[in-house]
């Protein structure tokens, strides 16, 4: 029989040439499949900038941690937190004296308010007891506010512009005043603004809120034995991402935001899914008559995945475009971040799991019988 | 030319098998119209359908081609029948069954995309025998527009010219006037003859009226899956 022997043969078969007529005749079907796969879109992007921008809130700070470990008190029960642990200086002396650890940092993290000339209206903060020139800290922008002496502060720009305060301006925390010495980049933690101190002024800052006066948390660098090292000193060491389990209100909220997204995803496969099966199921006949004529599977399989392509991708750019336009006038009002991770990527999820779903409907197209175009079956 | 030789093909009826083409053997000549007729449920699509290398036959042989070239479609697999079909079969359905989404230009286009092998070469002859194909069924004026907007008539020249625009060998054609008034099916009848003796095309064609007998070159008569009566030359008119 005829084959392409000796010809330059050609796989691209039907693809898109029915698909994409089919779009432009059935173009209000499409347009409705394709607004709601950019609602979706829009859904995912607006939750997932959300999160990202809540995340920032929260951990913009801690990620500034240098060292290759966050040491936290291991307590009694429960799990280590940012909130409770307070790490001794004996601590902090074993952890310096331990093999293979090349620096220890400790640092204070507590939560207090703030006010400006002892005004009625204070502002929550994050006071953050950071030395100046620690190791590993050069261009660091949470040790970059870090302050020469004892009576001055550097302020995040979130906490400046919340205090309404420039430098030069006296600040009332927790019963002292500093002067603001340094405005630096906008970093939050647990959904305050930082303000730096000497560790001196921070531990006596402490005490005056409650607190021990020790250090929340070491940056340790080095390759020691961490957990023999924390097992020994009562204490834990995390890598700083996974530090951020040990935020609360950063575990809660992503775990729920995290889990709202994923069920986005799942119900975005579904209804994509969904279409392309009721799509395809009432394009049996036409597909029958074209296997009839001669159309390959492959050739069908690859014309309606191309058809849901087309489909996703214009449904998922216009989600996408108005994420981002929207998403940078909400980002004014709302802690919102526009990044990569926040838009670029969960558009590729959509895409992958859209087009998972699309292929769920491909069993109407490949078990198509083509038999059944002849007669009066259709 | 296609040839049925000894084709029984049965089916399953429960726990047993109903016959529905019993040892037929017939020919399509090259450049005639074969009528296949018989009342309803006698076989004619079976026999179609066979012959389209849609259903694989119980035993029998579907000879189609001339000489060295002529191959037993019986015996080829899924994916060699597919290709046969896009290749060397034309087929006519009984009721078009165009693709609504196209034109009647884009229907006989979308001929030469059926396949994964279908070289450039190929593709650039089919587009171009395309619109001399509608010119051929008149139907130039008319090649933008969708089935919707066509007649019954226009629609079926369409899928004759769809059936014819890959220069197959054997067309199949399965009740094409069902659906016509007699003075449409007429022009129907005619046009599938002409277009079987301009292209030298061996045509079967099942009917299950024989108003327009004329238009037939030979006429098969089936019934319960059996030929009963093979008339070869110019049907005569009764």
């Amino acid at each position: 029989m005829r084959g392409c022997s000796g010809r330059v043969c050609e796989r691209k078969g039907i693809t898109v040439f029915v698909a994409w007529r089919e779009l432009r005749f059935a173009r209000g079907r499409f347009l409705l499949i394709g607004t709601v796969v950019a609602l979706i879109t829009v859904l995912v992007g607006f939750l997932a900038g959300l999160t990202g921008g809540l995340a920032a809130q929260n951990i913009s700070a801690v990620l500034q941690l240098p060292g290759d470990r966050i040491v936290l008190q291991q307590p009694g029960n429960g799990d280590p937190s940012y909130a409770t642990s307070s790490v001794s200086e004996k601590t902090a002396t074993a952890w310096e004296q331990a093999e293979g650890v090349t620096s220890v940092t400790p640092i204070g993290i507590v939560q207090a308010r703030a006010s400006v000339g002892g005004g009625d209206d204070p502002t929550g903060v994050a006071l953050f007891g950071l030395p100046q020139n620690a190791s590993g800290t050069r261009s660091n922008p949470l040790f970059d506010l870090a302050p020469a002496g004892d009576g001055e502060v550097g302020l995040s720009s979130g906490a400046a512009a919340d205090l309404g305060v420039t430098t030069g301006d006296t600040i009332s925390i927790a019963g002292g005043d500093f002067t603001l010495t340094v405005v630096g980049d906008d970093l939050w933690y647990s959904h305050t603004p930082v303000i730096v101190m000497t560790p001196e002024a921070w531990s006596e800052a402490s005490e005056r809120v409650g607190g021990t006066g020790d250090a929340t948390v070491l940056a340790v660098t080095g390759d020691a034995d961490w957990s023999a090292v924390g097992e020994e000193t009562g204490s834990v060491a995390e890598t700083p991402l996974a530090s951020l389990t040990a935020l609360e209100a950063f575990r809660s909220e992503i775990g729920s935001l995290g889990l709202m997204i994923a069920m986005l995803f799942g119900i975005s496969a579904l209804v994509v899914g969904a279409f392309f099966t009721v799509w395809t199921m009432q394009r049996a006949g036409d597909i029958a008559v074209l296997k009839a004529l001669g159309a390959t599977t492959g050739s069908l399989v690859r014309d309606s995945l191309g058809q849901a392509a087309i489909v996703l991708v214009a449904g998922i750019g216009v989600g996408l475009a108005a994420v981002i336009g929207l998403g940078a006038l909400a980002g004014q009002a709302l802690p919102f971040t526009i990044s990569p991770l926040t838009t670029l990527a969960p558009a590729v999820v959509m895409a992958v799991l859209g087009l998972a779903g699309a292929a769920f409907a491909l069993r109407s197209v490949t078990k198509a019988d083509p038999l059944t175009a002849l007669g009066s079956n259709r | 030319m296609i040839e049925l030789q000894n084709v029984t093909l049965t089916f399953p009826d429960g726990e047993n098998r109903v016959t529905a083409v019993d040892n037929v053997t017939l020919r399509g000549r090259n450049g005639t119209v074969t009528g296949i007729t018989g009342p309803s449920g006698s076989g004619k699509s079976s026999i179609l359908a066979v012959a389209a290398t849609l259903i694989r036959p119980d035993s029998g042989g579907v000879l189609i081609g001339n000489g060295s070239d002529t191959i037993d479609a019986a015996q080829l697999s899924k994916h060699e029948a597919t290709e046969l079909r896009r290749e060397r079969i034309g087929i006519v359905f009984q009721q078009s069954n165009l693709l609504p989404a196209l034109t009647a230009r884009e229907q006989l286009q979308v001929m030469a995309r059926l396949g994964g092998g279908t070289s450039r070469a190929t593709r650039a002859r089919i587009e171009a025998r395309a619109e001399d194909l509608l010119d051929a069924v008149g139907l130039t004026q008319h090649a933008d527009k969708r089935p919707h907007q066509l007649s019954g008539g226009q629609r079926q020249r369409v899928a004759i010219a769809r059936g014819l625009v890959h220069d197959p060998e054997v067309l199949l054609v399965d009740e094409p006037t069902s659906a016509l008034d007699q003075e449409r099916g007429a022009e129907i009848m005619h046009l599938i003859s002409r277009l079987a003796h301009e292209r030298d095309t061996a045509t079967l064609l099942v009917t299950h009226d024989l108003v327009h007998r004329e238009t037939l070159d030979d006429l098969v008569t089936v019934v319960d899956g059996r030929v009963t009566t093979a008339l070869t030359g110019r049907v005569p008119t009764r």
